[in-house]
């Protein structure tokens, strides 16, 4: 595993596993009483938010401070990227104060891979614009395989505002490295430009998806949230009118699979695009995800940063 | 010959027959594994009177299989059922920046806790006492034991801590370049432990650093 996570794409299927391995433990850390390790004691990991967020920064706060790392929340409002400097400068300032990690959050696509040409430290993508956001694939990778054990060979189904979504791109690339199938559902207007390219189907119709007419049956369904801050209008008539055509309502949650989970990577419109029938039944692991989000991200910091004075040979069994 | 050890194996038990093949020499075959094990599961039961109260916490990868091992022969001498755990030390290591990372073990509490009961911490190798060291902070984080001891099939000495074990299956003096590996045949080929002069193809146990 290199220096850095900034596509889902970076993760070989073995180390996708192993990342996903460790998180099991992590996982059941979390439900003991001391919730704290000593592994990454000393070093320090910053935040560096450009764009709100809550579940996902909380996340990589909880993650860091239970591995015992020192973490700081830098978010633009309130900083001197208020004042007008540029996103080299905040990044090298930060960076000069000595930190481990940076965990950027950015609206620009791309904006966290230049982060990394400038910086020595590791760098995570928390989500950089439409682009990418892969410790969201990984926790929703991770939270599937608990409920429905391992993916290869299973059949994912995305639904929703895919052509704005970074979950769906990290999403279609890590499962396809996991072995699973995955089908994208949006409106024409909502499929990303080159999604051909993809590895993966796509459709319009979501009952016929959700019935198994398409790709054969549905093992899990994730549910994206319409992101109106993103949508300049145009994309569909009315949230009425999509709601109808996409939403996962108690209808088309009848035609799913009574076993297959639902997710829904947050914050949800619900009555948009997820009715609270399906938000909040036995089939959702959305509170999972969440749940899963904070182990999966302790176990991308101990990878990238537990051994950094000699980069980490992940993949050779030593024995402890 | 490490001194500290205080439980003498008595070496006549143990049929030392050195085969060579490459530049490994065995010095356990599997008949002497399973004696080894025999032996230790009795003198556990002596020394922890009939076993009472006993949890066995084996370190992953095989220590968790030896720990396995000698709860069944526990069991089959004694009658009795001592609690069975695992515990993956690796997140409390001190050599993670300087070995890197690795992938982490699995952590079983065994059922009923550890707490106030007499913890047997089981692994294959004793070398320079850090995993040890590191398991002694990682049971901090589940409970708290009346006591703690050590069992190893091997300890091959050059300790740099100040750690000794309890049950020692061979005392084995090895220079700091040898490798001493274990097999199991829950996950090798067959049960045996042998010295190889370097890095043999499968990396394990007692590296020097």
């Amino acid at each position: 595993m290199s220096r850095n996570l900034l596509s889902a794409a970076d993760l070989s299927a073995p180390e996708a596993q192993i990342i996903l391995d460790s998180a099991e433990q992590m996982y059941a850390i979390q439900s003991r009483q001391v919730k704290k390790l000593p592994t990454l004691r000393g070093r320090t990991v910053v935040n560096l938010f450009f764009e709100d967020s809550t579940r996902t920064r909380s996340s990589f706060e909880i993650a860091g401070k239970w591995l015992s790392a020192d973490v700081i929340n830098i978010s633009a409002k309130g900083s001197s990227v208020s004042k007008g400097e540029s996103l080299r400068d905040t990044a090298l300032t930060v960076a000069a104060m000595g930190v481990d990690a940076l965990v950027v959050r950015h609206a620009t696509s791309g904006a966290v891979q230049r982060i990394t040409e400038w910086v020595d430290c590791s760098v995570v993508n928390a989500g950089d614009g439409t682009h990418e956001h892969p410790t969201q694939a990984l926790l929703d990778a991770f939270s599937l395989r608990r409920r429905i054990g391992d993916l290869a060979g299973r059949h994912v189904v995305i639904v929703g505002d895919l052509t704005h979504s970074r979950v769906a791109r990290s999403n279609v690339l890590l499962l396809h490295t996991l072995g699973a199938d995955v089908t994208l559902v949006a409106p024409p207007t909502l499929m990303p430009a080159g999604v051909a390219s993809w590895n993966c189907a796509t459709s319009w119709d979501l009952d016929a998806t959700l019935s198994g007419e398409v790709n054969g049956v549905v093992d899990a369904v994730m549910m994206l949230r319409v992101q109106r801050e993103r949508m300049s209008g145009g994309y569909f008539p009315t949230e009425r009118e999509y709601a109808i055509s996409y939403g996962l309502n108690p209808r088309r949650l009848k035609l799913l699979p009574k076993d297959a989970p639902i997710l829904h990577p947050g914050p949800m419109n619900r009555g948009l695009e997820i009715s609270s029938a399906a938000a909040d039944g036995d089939r959702s692991i959305v509170l999972d995800q969440v749940k899963s989000g904070v182990a999966v991200r302790m176990s991308v910091l101990y990878h990238l940063l537990a051994g950094v004075d000699q980069p980490a040979p992940v993949l050779e069994e030593v024995s402890p | 010959m490490p001194a500290q050890s205080n439980s003498r194996p008595s070496s006549r038990h143990i049929t030392t027959s050195s085969s060579t093949y490459g530049d490994s020499k065995t010095v356990l075959h599997a008949d002497d594994v399973a004696r080894v094990l025999d032996r230790i599961a009795h003198q556990i039961l002596e020394k922890t009177r009939g076993g009472a109260d006993v949890v066995l916490l084996g370190i992953p990868t095989r220590g968790a299989y030896l720990a396995d091992r000698l709860a069944a022969r526990i069991r089959a001498f004694g009658s009795v059922d001592v609690g069975l755990g695992m515990l993956d030390v690796t997140l409390h290591r001190d050599d993670l920046r300087t070995r890197g990372v690795r992938p982490l073990g699995k952590t079983i509490e065994p059922a009923g806790g550890i707490d106030g009961k007499l913890v047997i911490l089981v692994d294959d190798v004793l070398f320079s006492g850090r995993t040890a060291r590191a398991a002694l902070d990682a049971l901090n984080d589940l409970g708290r034991p009346r006591s703690v001891q050590l069992a190893v099939l091997v300890d091959r000495g050059h300790r740099e801590l100040p750690i000794r074990a309890d049950y020692v299956g061979k005392n084995l003096p090895t220079a700091r370049e040898e490798q001493v590996k274990v097999s199991l045949s829950e996950i090798d080929d067959e049960d045996s432990v042998y010295i190889a002069m370097k890095s043999a193809p499968r990396s394990e146990s007692g590296q020097p650093e």
